[in-house]
This record gives C-alpha cells, sequence and structure tokens, in this order.
C-alpha cells in the first residue's frame, strides 16, 4: 500500500464521524476570527439560543477594517467602527480571545497565528478568510471559509467537508538572487491559471521550497487561493521546528523537544501518491509583476506587456482585451517604462518583519521617486515593535515612506487607504482584481525588493537598478 | 434556509469570465453588521453604467444569472451571495465556480449550476434573442430547461447539497446531532487551549 501524503495525515487525525454518503465531520483545532466575516455569525447564534462550544480554541483580532493612521487618531468611519465594536462585544458575550485596535498582539489574522506559535503543525485551522491558506506553511492545515460555516463553527467546533485531491507543486533548484518567495509564488500561480488548483490540495515541495524561511513559505501557502486551491501545505522540517521555538502559543523546555517530536511526522511518506505532480525549476524563475486583472497575469519584470492576439482562442482575447483596458496598457510596453502612483507594502503576503528588512535594504539611502506615495504597514504590532528596534522605520521614514499602524489597509481597501480612480499602485499584497484597492485603482502584484525598487524609481524596477 | 425545489424564471447573460468576489461585492459593503440589503451593492462597479446588462430594461426582474467561467473565485466573503440573492438571484449558471462561493451558496439556497462552456452560451443566446423566455433549473431532477426551445440539460450537485437544498436543512442543527461523537473526539484530541497562553486581557502569560 502507498504510503500517506501529509494532507491525508492532517484529515485522518481529525475525523469525527464519516457517515456513509455524507461529507465527513472534521474536528477544527483552532478558530480564528476577524471582524469582518464573524457579525453575522454572532448574530446567527444568538438568534438561535446557542453557544460557542469551544472559546478556548478561538481567537480573534481586527485586522481589515482598522485605520492604519496613529492610534490617537479616532475612527471616522462610522460603519467602520461600529463593525470594529462589534467584534469586541461579541468576543466578550461569548468568552473569545480578542486584540483589538492598539493591542500589543494586534495585527493581520494570518501575520499573528504563526507569530505567536498559536499555528501549530498537525492542526486544522479555519477562518473566515481565503487567505487562511498561508498557516499551511507550518504543516497544518488551513482554508478559508464562509460566514456559514464560522457560525458553524462556532456552534460546533467542526465543519463537514469533502475530501479534496492531492496536487504536488515541486520547485527543484536554487532561484537567482532578488528572486524571493512571492515570485516562486506568482510563478506558480501563472503556470496553473485563477482555477487550476480548484478542488485540489497544494503541497508544496523541493529544493527551493525548503530553502525558504518559515516566512518565505507563508507568502507562497499563502497564495494557494490565487490559483483556486483552498488550502497549502509545507511539510515541517527542522526550519518549522526552529520558527516555533519560544513562541507564546507553544510548550516551553523538554515539553517543547516532545511537541517538535510529534511534529516531525507531519510530512508526505516518501511513496505517497498525488492526484497531480508539477515541476518547476527555480533556476528558470525571475522577479515577476502582474500586468492584469487576476493573479495569474504574470510577466517577466523584463518582459512586455502581452498582446490579446496571441491569445488562444477569441473568449481569452475577451478577457486579456478587457483586463488591458482596465489597466490603461497597451501591448508591447516594456513593464519598466510604465511609471507607478502609489507603493503598497503590507498585507498577509509580505508585511512580516523579513519582508520589511528586505524593503528595507533596497531604499536605504535612496528616496521615494517624486509624486510617488509609498506606504509601509506592518503585518502586526509586534512586527512593527521589531522593525522600529532594528531603526527600520527611520530607514523607510528618511527614504520618504509613510510608516503606518499595522492591518490589511489598502490590500483590499476596506480602510480609508485607497487608491483613487486610474492611480496605479505596485502593491506586495495578492490580489490585483478590478477595484480592489479602491474604485478605479490598477494594482500591480510583486515582491517586497520589487515594490521598494519601484518606489524609489517611480517606474517598476529591479533592486539591481537601485544600487546601480 | 428555506427549501429550493424548482426555479422557474428568466435569464441575463453576464458575458464576463473570472468576475471574483470583490466584483460580486466590493470591499465597501463589508462594513456593515447586517445580513440583508447587500442587493443595491451587487457588482456596484458596473452599475453606473446604462449599458451594463443588468441595467437593461429587458432583463429586470431576471432571477437566474448567466455568469462566465471561474465565476466567484477569490475572497471567501459570503456577502457575495447575500448580494445575489438579496438583487433577487436564486440560481446562477456557469461552466466553473470559486470553491469557496459555492460551498457559501449551497448554505444559504442559492443554487450553482455547472453547465459546459457551450450550453452556458447556447443560453446566453437563446435568452438574448428572446429576454422574457422562461428558465426553468429543477433540483430535484437536476436538470436546466428553456421549455419553449425544447432545450433541456442535466447537472451534477453531490447528493448532500442537493437534499439540504430541498429540505432546507440547517447545517449547524445536522452537525449539533452528533454532539456524543464530537465530546469523544475532543476526550482524545491534542488541540492546545488558548486559556494557557493569553490572560483575561489577551496578554500573553
Amino acid at each position: 500500500m502507498a504510503g500517506q501524503t501529509l494532507y491525508e495525515k492532517l484529515w485522518e487525525r481529525h475525523v469525527v464521524a464519516a457517515p456513509e454518503g455524507e461529507p465527513t465531520l472534521l474536528y477544527i483545532d483552532l478558530h480564528l476570527v476577524h471582524e469582518v466575516t464573524s457579525p453575522q455569525a454572532f448574530d446567527g447564534l444568538r438568534l438561535n439560543d446557542r453557544r460557542v462550544r469551544r472559546p478556548d480554541l478561538t481567537l480573534a483580532t481586527a485586522d481589515h477594517n482598522v485605520p492604519t493612521d496613529p492610534l490617537s487618531t479616532p475612527i471616522s468611519d462610522p460603519i467602520s467602527k461600529r463593525q470594529l465594536e462589534a467584534l469586541d462585544e461579541n468576543c466578550k458575550e461569548f468568552g473569545i480571545t480578542v486584540f483589538p485596535r492598539g493591542h500589543e498582539n494586534q495585527g493581520i489574522v494570518h501575520v499573528i497565528g504563526p507569530e505567536l506559535g498559536v499555528t501549530q503543525p498537525g492542526m486544522t485551522i479555519v477562518c473566515g478568510d481565503s487567505h487562511t491558506s498561508t498557516h499551511g506553511a507550518l504543516g497544518s492545515l488551513a482554508f478559508g471559509i464562509g460566514t456559514s460555516e464560522v457560525e458553524h463553527v462556532l456552534a460546533t467546533q467542526t465543519l463537514p467537508q469533502q475530501k479534496a485531491k492531492t496536487m504536488s507543486v515541486s520547485v527543484e533548484g536554487t532561484p537567482p538572487p532578488d528572486v524571493s518567495a512571492k515570485d516562486i509564488v506568482l510563478a506558480i500561480v501563472g503556470r496553473l491559471g485563477t482555477g487550476g488548483g480548484a478542488g485540489y490540495v497544494i503541497e508544496y515541495r523541493g529544493e527551493a521550497i525548503r530553502a525558504l524561511s518559515m516566512e518565505g513559505r507563508m507568502t507562497v501557502c499563502n497564495m494557494s487561493i490565487e490559483a483556486g486551491a483552498r488550502a497549502g501545505l509545507v511539510a515541517v522540517d527542522e526550519t518549522t521546528i526552529d520558527y516555533l521555538r519560544g513562541r507564546p502559543g507553544v510548550p516551553q523546555g523538554d515539553e517543547f523537544d516532545e511537541a517538535a517530536e510529534r511534529w516531525r511526522s507531519f510530512v508526505s511518506d516518501d511513496d505517497a501518491h498525488f492526484d497531480l505532480e508539477i515541476t518547476l525549476n527555480a533556476a528558470d524563475l525571475v522577479p515577476f509583476v502582474t500586468w492584469g486583472t487576476n493573479p495569474a497575469q504574470v510577466v517577466a519584470l523584463d518582459g512586455v506587456v502581452p498582446s490579446p492576439e496571441d491569445a488562444p482562442d477569441s473568449d481569452e482575447k475577451n478577457t486579456l482585451q478587457r483586463a488591458l483596458d482596465y489597466m490603461d496598457l497597451t501591448p508591447g510596453t516594456p513593464l519598466r517604462s510604465i511609471p507607478v502612483d502609489v507603493v503598497f507594502i503590507g498585507s498577509c503576503t509580505n508585511s512580516r518583519i523579513e519582508d520589511l528588512r528586505a524593503a528595507a535594504a533596497v531604499v536605504k539611502g535612496s528616496q521615494v521617486g517624486p509624486g510617488v506615495r509609498a506606504l509601509v504597514v506592518p503585518g502586526s504590532r509586534r512586527v512593527k515593535t521589531q522593525a522600529e528596534a532594528e531603526g527600520l522605520d527611520q530607514v523607510f521614514l528618511d527614504a520618504g515612506f509613510e510608516w503606518r499602524e499595522p492591518g490589511c489597509s489598502m490590500c483590499l481597501g476596506m480602510n480609508p487607504d485607497i487608491l483613487t480612480p486610474g492611480q496605479r499602485c505596485a502593491s506586495t499584497s495578492n490580489r490585483n482584481f478590478e477595484g480592489r484597492q479602491g474604485r478605479g485603482g490598477r494594482t500591480h502584484l510583486v515582491s517586497p525588493v520589487v515594490a521598494a525598487a519601484t518606489a524609489i524609481m517611480g517606474r517598476f524596477a529591479s533592486p539591481e537598478e537601485v544600487r546601480a | 434556509m428555506k427549501p429550493v425545489h424548482v426555479i422557474e424564471g428568466r435569464g441575463v447573460p453576464l458575458e464576463r469570465s473570472d468576475v471574483d468576489t470583490d466584483q460580486i461585492i466590493p470591499s465597501d459593503w463589508l462594513k456593515r453588521v447586517e445580513r440583508t440589503g447587500f442587493g443595491r451593492g451587487l457588482f456596484s462597479e458596473w452599475r453606473d453604467d446604462p449599458t451594463f446588462v443588468l441595467n437593461q430594461p429587458q432583463y429586470a426582474g431576471a432571477s437566474i444569472l448567466l455568469a462566465g467561467p471561474r465565476f466567484g473565485t477569490g475572497s471567501s466573503r459570503e456577502h457575495a451571495v447575500w448580494a445575489l440573492m438579496d438583487y433577487g438571484f436564486e440560481a446562477v449558471i456557469a461552466s466553473s465556480f470559486g470553491d469557496i462561493f459555492r460551498n457559501n451558496s449551497s448554505k444559504q439556497g442559492l443554487v450553482t449550476v455547472q453547465l459546459t462552456a457551450k450550453d452556458v452560451e447556447d443560453l446566453n443566446a437563446m435568452v438574448k434573442d428572446d429576454p422574457s423566455r422562461l428558465l426553468v433549473v429543477d433540483v430535484e431532477r437536476l436538470s436546466v430547461e428553456v421549455p419553449d426551445a425544447g432545450w433541456h440539460r442535466a447537472f451534477v450537485l453531490d447528493p448532500m447539497t442537493r437534499e439540504r437544498l430541498l429540505e432546507g436543512w440547517d447545517d449547524i442543527g445536522i452537525s449539533l446531532r452528533r454532539g456524543d461523537a464530537i465530546t469523544r473526539f475532543e476526550a482524545t484530541s491534542d488541540a492546545p487551549s488558548l486559556v494557557g497562553v493569553f490572560d483575561r486581557e489577551g496578554h500573553a502569560r
């Protein structure tokens, strides 16, 4: 009999009931909650006189909607304010730990889970947010759910689930300099398309994935959903164990070593069978930029805007033309010649300390290009505090960047950090959908170092252009 | 959720691919704490355009959305389903859907029908030819029909989703009936409690 994939091991460990002809009931070890997708779920509990089954396995933070202005500034939007208050009130009523705006542990839900060590190998983790796939970087089965399912997990600590198919994406070899985890995942999404991962859980494997830091692996798993896959996974290794050691949520001392020994089993067996296997060669990778209105529309930073004439069929041609019109781009234009109005460094994809260090190293001693607005939004208060201890805030401020309070911010334009119609933005976030960062805004997804170089040059640029 | 058996109504051809949930309901609408009233925000970035298909009088009151491939990809926001239903849609027909969107739809009673791209094109053509045409989505028989054109196709729903739609079942109620199994599972589970990790104010101990 063939061995098991990591996904199959995680699945098997959490089966509560597997009734014939019905979805399997899966136990959820950790439920992460934020202000946007939870208020209607808490209302549902109240309406039906239900309680939260395991408040001790539930953790809430304010992230999507929080302003990133200084904490002394009151929240100006009354609807946002009401939603943030509702999160606090609901958590208080149902006995859930919550990190509101200004709290030392507050931050983007997918940044704080791993950072606090509450995300651990072998777990099932859900959250009313599609980027929950991020937590799979630690060898846990983590996926996004809708508000009805949030209510379901609050009430039962379980979810009825159909088993997914398994896909192995191996990235072999060593990537060239200035090719980051973001470029790896943009290449994967470009290869699979926005629907290629639908119905699958992807396990990222191979030398280039093993060589990534935990934060790099989070960046890769984060964007699994952009290829349509609800979850991404990376097997546990010593990088995982070293990352977790000493974090508040993990056991300490000898107990940690015992836990680590258990965690080391969360890997796919050598003879495990995947339903689909794909291999990429890291040496072929380059810094990428998205040019269009979905994350699979990627080109090399050295490349040009593609032409709809090259599309395989008329549907695809129309799709490309529509994207070009929205983005106001002309086929054949070199990416490096396209000017930007805004640069955003942040989001659950790229707002961790290593991202900020890498971007700061590029901008140090340079100035943001004329007319460019550049923002850095750390992923959590802990990241912000750490960055300030290292002097990174000053590097960004000296270069002309804004240094803001933590939150989701301009990734999805729910708070006041938005693009105005027609503005073009180089963004380290995960989605370049129409209007994602503000109505009429044009988003290009890039890595932190490309974003940093682009801010300085005022157009898409590589770090080496700034260094030159 | 209300039981859904047969949906009879007119169709509206969206004719756009990759319509993600940000386009179905932009994030500005996500600040609300209510579950109703999202219909006004449906496709709101496009609604100002008088040529947008939902603004064309011949499609007013249509209850079946004919969408393009990969409809509902992206964000997990269930608000997208609430917006479509609040606007008056009872079914969406497309050649493919985002997984989370499709799952969310099934919890609310919005029927998602997957047909081939060619079938969706044919439906678009029939509806454009005569927007008053009646379409029938039958959850019991798992079929889509255009009676006056003699056109019908079968579609697939997993048996549990079909039964839930037909019975109007509340998922939570079903799972709560397995309370004993959940309790037994918890007795052996090693899910670490957060109680020992944070104090009442959320500070790490």
